[in-house]
């Protein structure tokens, strides 16, 4: 059975997200998609879910929602306080919600993006294949609002797991492998020896689109502009402050200044889970 | 280049685990290296490849299993010269009468009424895309109608503006802040960009372009 989900608490910023949109990029049309995308899989793998089935994103502050028909949900990413009707519940297990009930997602106690995945999934009208929203480009629907309302697929009719599994916990310290490359000709080796050896920390300016550090500045060997190019997922960018930035799902597609290196993609689910002032290494490997 | 001056015809650099930065020369070895993979695509002679995303002087192949051995096998390409004249053609209605006319007018030295005479007598080609979707840079203008961008960026530039900056023309999908300088409007900007559309946008890599004055076509 479908359902409609009522915005009761929007939160600082809560997306819709799933697996984000794959080979657009030569139209300048970002990959979005879930920051955290493994504790996306895995709640949506525990309600019997499709892994990438839409769910929502929030920000340090959570949600409330309310569902007008029973839904099962999963709260995982960030850990928080979650409640149902006011009692307190698990948080990165199957949930029930009954009917006019709120489903509350507090603020995070670690971490930065919890993940709310309901049973069938969100079920807003995809763009270009996918639900999520770009915060870059506007596409897909808008972060929600309160009194906003979500469509909610019918539940796919598998069971949900109802176990407690292991999740990552938020980075104390966010360790970054990166190779080299493509631009790592354009900055000194002084630069090269102090980004893959000095201390950086998350700048509270981190967003979807990239995490911003603040540390010792990169110097370039060559000044000089470089023609715009194509830009991947986990890029480390380095703009005209010598701070790298590092490129998650909403990032611009093509840019204009020298990437030194590019995280593994494996190694962004952490990032997407680091706070502000969080340490953070980067090493080769 | 010159068939008596070899020079290496490509540089393909490593971005993370699987990814290439594949380098030309200059704007139309691009284009051509950019025209190839699609005609290899096309053919099924080429690895899987998620994303195919022309720069000004590269090309990024993204989602690639082995970047090494494609590096490897891309090293080999001959690039037929005039490979890449060959994409779609697009006419788009501009009326010229953009706030910043008089200052192009200016840079290139003539009077503000010639701009769109000369504007609209080149023909485009889309080079790449970026800045926002359905957002093309074109190439085709001659090297003395370059302009700068503007010392101030406009916090709200509109859809339709027809705009130039550094050797590019474009014309903006939608309305966002901008630095470039605007020389017209395209009337209906509707069709740059609907991805409800199987093409989303009107503007792809390697389309050939031409502006029209909208009087022409009314």
């Amino acid at each position: 059975m479908t359902g409609k989900l009522t915005t009761v608490r929007a939160g600082a910023l809560t997306t819709v997200q799933d697996a984000g949109r794959r080979g657009h990029a030569h139209l300048g049309v970002p990959r979005s998609g879930a920051l955290d995308a493994p504790a996306m899989r895995l709640a949506n793998r525990l309600l019997g879910n499709d892994p990438d089935a839409a769910v929502l994103e929030t920000t340090l502050t959570g949600c409330a929602l309310r569902p007008d028909r029973a839904v099962t949900v999963v709260v995982g990413g960030a850990p928080c306080p979650v409640t149902v009707a006011g009692r307190p519940v698990a948080w990165g297990a199957p949930v029930r919600v009954p009917a006019g009930a709120v489903l509350d997602v507090g603020p995070v106690t670690a971490g930065v993006r919890s993940y709310v995945a309901l049973g069938g999934g969100v079920a807003v009208e995809p763009v270009l294949g996918s639900r999520s929203t770009d915060l870059l480009s506007g596409l897909g629907p808008a972060p929600l609002r309160d009194g906003d309302v979500l469509p909610l697929a019918a539940p796919t009719g598998r069971a949900a797991i109802p176990v407690a599994v292991p999740w990552p916990a938020p980075p104390a310290e966010l360790v970054l492998p990166v190779r080299l490359g493509p631009r790592a000709d354009w900055f000194t080796p002084a630069a090269l020896r102090t980004f893959t050896s000095a201390a950086y920390r998350v700048s509270p300016h981190s967003n979807r689109i990239g995490l911003r550090t603040e540390g010792p500045a990169l110097e370039r060997a060559s000044t000089g502009e470089l023609p715009s190019e194509g830009m991947v997922l986990g890029a480390v960018q380095v703009p005209p402050d010598g701070r790298p930035v590092v490129f998650l799902h909403d990032h611009p597609t093509t840019g204009g200044y020298p990437v030194i290196a590019v995280v593994t993609e494996a190694a962004l689910a952490a990032a997407a889970q680091a706070t502000a002032g969080t340490p953070v290494r980067f090493v080769l490997g | 280049m010159t068939p008596d001056a070899p020079q290496p015809q490509l540089t393909a650099r490593p971005a993370g685990r699987h990814a290439l930065l594949v380098e030309l020369p200059d704007a139309e070895r691009t284009a051509a290296f950019h025209a190839e993979l699609l005609r290899r695509r096309a053919a099924g002679t080429l690895p899987p490849v998620e994303e195919i995303v022309p720069g000004a002087r590269t090309v990024l192949l993204d989602g690639v299993r082995n970047p090494e051995a494609l590096a490897r096998r891309v090293a080999g390409w001959e690039l037929p010269p005039g490979a890449a004249d060959d994409g779609d053609l697009v006419e788009i209605a501009v009326r010229y009468d953009g706030p910043d006319l008089s200052d192009v007018a200016d840079l290139w030295g003539v009077a503000p009424d010639e701009v769109a005479a000369l504007h609209s007598s080149l023909t485009y080609r889309v080079a790449f895309c970026g800045f926002a979707p359905g957002f093309g840079y074109l190439t085709g203008l001659p090297p003395h109608l370059h302009v700068p961008r503007r010392a101030t960026p406009r916090t709200r530039v509109p859809a339709g503006a027809v705009a130039l900056a550094g050797p590019y023309s474009a014309v903006y999908p939608r309305a966002t802040p901008g630095g470039w300088q605007l020389i017209g409007t395209m009337p209906d900007p509707g069709p740059l960009w609907d991805p409800a559309r199987e093409r989303a946008a009107l503007l792809t890599p390697g389309t050939r372009v031409r502006f029209v004055t909208a009087e022409d076509t009314a």
